[in-house]
């Protein structure tokens, strides 16, 4: 079945396979949203394929959850495990320093992407590696390893279908559970027949879009790859603090390849993905698969602590990044969107994402729950994260979706009124800030709120002010209807909030 | 100062202040099943991943062994250095025992591989493997195309909880619920994409 390494030859092919995005859709100098989001308004295919795919992952998740009667139960221990273990960051991470080095790992520490970098760079060097693969990893992407790694002539290759196809096609993905969902199935045969013989083994000459036909074409060109590479790179989904252990959820067994068959092996490993001891993934095991592709378990999870003798790669390296985890976990409202455990269920529920795509919103993290993360990790100075939380209808499904009970809608408010404050210290009022008054002032007072809602039939008079809001402050919504707001989350949603106090501050 | 330091100092300081709350555990870690239930079930479930499922006794565990190797027209399969041999006493195409370990450009030609397994989880149709008794190397499960899993009735529990509790966490773990599988492509489910795509499990009663 194998056949003997002609990468090199290929790779010298007349127009290189790029191994990072085109300059034009790099996430950094990404077009703010409002520009994103109506460019992607208007791709037919993008939005037939979005509405697609996340209604029918909705209505999986939907029975996937529906048939357990403790997920609530589920929801609320995965959601304490998180906080507790937040409470407690510092110990729990010199905890699993120490038990990941006793079991034969070694743990790095970076402060920033750059650093994270320099030392997967580094590690990858002293094997003189010239590829490299990867399993997919959100952390990896946000510091920019695959680039790193290329600046110095190391070529790191995606394993994933998904990423293959992101990867192959010069693009970035759009969404972080099934990154190629703005691709069809005859655009991914016509990205695998033009390049994968550029870079390794090339697709059939008979090649059609079937998707079984192309998950094989996928499985023998990286097939070669995974037997002959022998440095990887992963992230990993939960850290146990106790025993040192790294868990890696996935589906398609290339993870199983890349953290098995390589000698060395590097995952790089965010802060907050910590937990206090094993028996944590008891809950986490449950409400991961469920939340995420829908599926009672993934078809395959890899635990392993250390080095495993005899089993496995025989240098295993971590590398915990900080990279602006603090930062969010001093934000008393917003250090719970570190709790996320990157299921992208608020993804698929959310009306705006479902219209606009992943890439709209410039980041490695899309949807509801990039809308908050990526201003609390760079801060709502920057200008294009400062619009991150203007892109939502506030309508609260991605709260009532989320396994780790995450409340978004209060995160958005809380950071639309810092980006307001931002702006209003450094100018004169612009629309964006009297349109946050007006909105502030029907939603800070429940009298008023009361009477909004009598005005219109029930609950859709706020739901006006809300689809309305966004619209005033981005200027996108006005070149697309946007949904109605579902009436019953929304109250639900407004009844429980009980601190509106950072709204009625804007007020004067 | 260190980065890991300068992490450390950055934590405590924003966590100043914050309080953990008591974790609510009020979720179930076990089935109302008695055994025979929970083989049923973990019959079902894994069916649901389109793997093929078949309880069996210990009596007929050699012969189903051969005979499905036979079915499947497999030409070689590799077992764990330490898997019993009563297990293949029918087969007839080629055994090679991990033993020296073999590599894994070896193993890409071998077609399929017989181990046992440490954990079975009926509600999700899930088997673990601990690289314990008769499951050998992670490699030697994951490269050929057809698996072919026993797993021991005693080792079956009912929830993830339970199957948590039982295991070691120190040993290498590999959960597996169906073939492998994507749903990359417009959402299809395709089984098999690099482990194996065959999942073939046998439940010895
Ligand atoms: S915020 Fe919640 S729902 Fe969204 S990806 Fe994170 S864990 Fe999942």
């Amino acid at each position: 079945m194998s056949r003997p390494a002609r990468h090199d030859r290929r790779r010298r092919g007349t127009e290189p396979v790029r191994l990072h995005p085109k300059p034009d859709q790099a996430f950094l100098g990404m077009p703010a949203f409002p520009d994103a989001a109506r460019v992607a308004l208007g791709d037919q295919q993008l939005r037939a394929n979005l509405r697609h795919a996340t209604h029918t992952i909705r209505a999986k998740r939907l029975n996937a959850v529906g048939e357990m009667p403790d997920w609530q139960d589920l929801r609320m221990a995965a959601a304490g495990i998180k906080d507790e273990t937040l409470a407690h960051l510092d110990d729990y991470l010199v905890q699993f320093e120490q038990a990941a080095t006793a079991a034969g790992a070694t743990v790095h520490w970076a402060v920033d992407a750059e650093e994270a970098c320099r030392i997967g760079v580094e590690i990858a060097q002293r094997h003189r590696a010239r590829d490299v693969i990867k399993v997919k990893s959100m952390a990896t992407q946000e510091i920019g390893l695959n680039e790193a790694l290329e600046a110095h002539g190391i070529h790191a290759w995606e394993t994933d279908l998904a990423e293959l196809i992101v990867q192959l096609g010069g693009d970035t993905p759009s969404h972080f559970l099934v990154p190629a969902i703005h691709r069809n199935r005859d655009e991914i045969r016509d990205i695998f027949t033009e390049r994968m013989g550029q870079v390794g083994r090339a697709a059939p000459d008979d090649l059609t879009s079937e998707p079984r036909r192309l998950a094989e074409a996928a499985r023998l060109h990286l097939r070669e790859k995974f037997l002959s590479t022998t440095v990887a790179f992963s992230g990993a989904n939960f850290a146990i603090a106790e025993t040192g252990t790294l868990v890696v959820v996935e589906s398609e067994g290339n993870g199983r390849m890349c953290l098995t068959l390589p000698d060395v092996l590097v995952s790089v490993v965010g802060i907050e993905k910590l937990l206090p001891s094993f028996a944590d993934l008891e809950v986490f095991l449950q409400v991961l698969p469920r939340s995420s592709t829908a599926e009672r378990m993934n078809p395959y999870t890899t635990m392993w602590t250390g080095v495993s003798p005899g089993d496995g790669p025989q240098e295993v390296h971590v590398i915990l990044i900080d990279n602006g985890r603090t930062r969010a976990l001093a934000d008393e409202v917003g250090r719970q969107a570190l709790r996320c455990i990157r299921c992208s269920a608020c993804l698929n529920v959310c009306p705006v994402y479902e219209r606009v795509g992943g890439h709209a919103y410039g980041s490695v993290y899309p949807g509801p729950i990039g809308a908050i993360l990526n201003p609390l990790l760079h801060g709502v100075t920057d200008e294009h994260d400062a619009q991150l939380p203007f892109a939502s209808s506030l309508c609260g499904a991605c709260y009532e979706a989320c396994p780790v009970a995450i409340d978004i809608p209060s995160v958005l408010i809380d950071q639309r009124a810092a980006a307001v404050r931002e702006k209003a210290h450094h100018r004169v009022p612009t629309a964006e800030s009297v349109a946050m008054k007006a909105a502030a002032w029907t939603f800070g007072d429940a009298k008023r709120l009361a009477r909004a809602q009598k005005t219109a039939s029930l609950g859709r008079g706020v739901a006006r002010h809300v689809g309305w809001l966004p619209g005033m402050l981005g200027g996108w919504t006005s070149s697309r209807d946007l949904p109605e707001v579902p009436r019953q989350s929304f109250r639900a949603w407004w009844s429980q909030r009980e601190d509106t106090a950072t709204v009625k501050a804007l007020e004067e | 100062m260190s980065s890991r330091e300068r992490i450390l100092s950055s934590v405590r300081t924003a966590i100043t202040g914050a309080t953990a709350p008591v974790v609510p555990r009020g979720y179930a870690d076990r089935l109302e099943l008695d055994a025979a239930g929970q083989i049923a079930l973990l019959v079902e479930r894994i069916r649901d991943y389109k793997a093929d499922v078949r309880v069996i006794s210990q009596a007929d565990l050699a012969r189903t062994i051969g005979n499905v190797l036979g079915e499947r027209s497999a030409s070689s399969v590799v077992v764990p250095a330490d898997l019993d041999p009563q297990w293949l006493t029918t087969v007839t195409c080629e055994v090679l025992r991990d033993d020296p370990p073999l590599d894994a450009r070896r193993l890409d030609q071998v077609s399929a591989v017989v181990t046992s397994s440490a954990v079975s989880v009926a509600l999700t149709g899930t088997i673990v493997l601990d690289a314990g008794t008769a499951q050998g190397r992670r490699v030697i499960s994951l490269i050929p195309d057809l698996h072919i899993c026993v797993v021991p009735a005693q080792t079956i529990v009912g929830t993830v909880p339970e199957a948590v509790r039982r295991l070691d966490p120190v040993r290498p773990l590999t959960w597996i619920s169906g073939p492998s599988a994507t749903s990359d492509i417009e959402l299809n489910r395709v089984e098999g994409v690099h482990g194996p795509r065959n999942l073939v499990v046998l439940i010895v009663n």
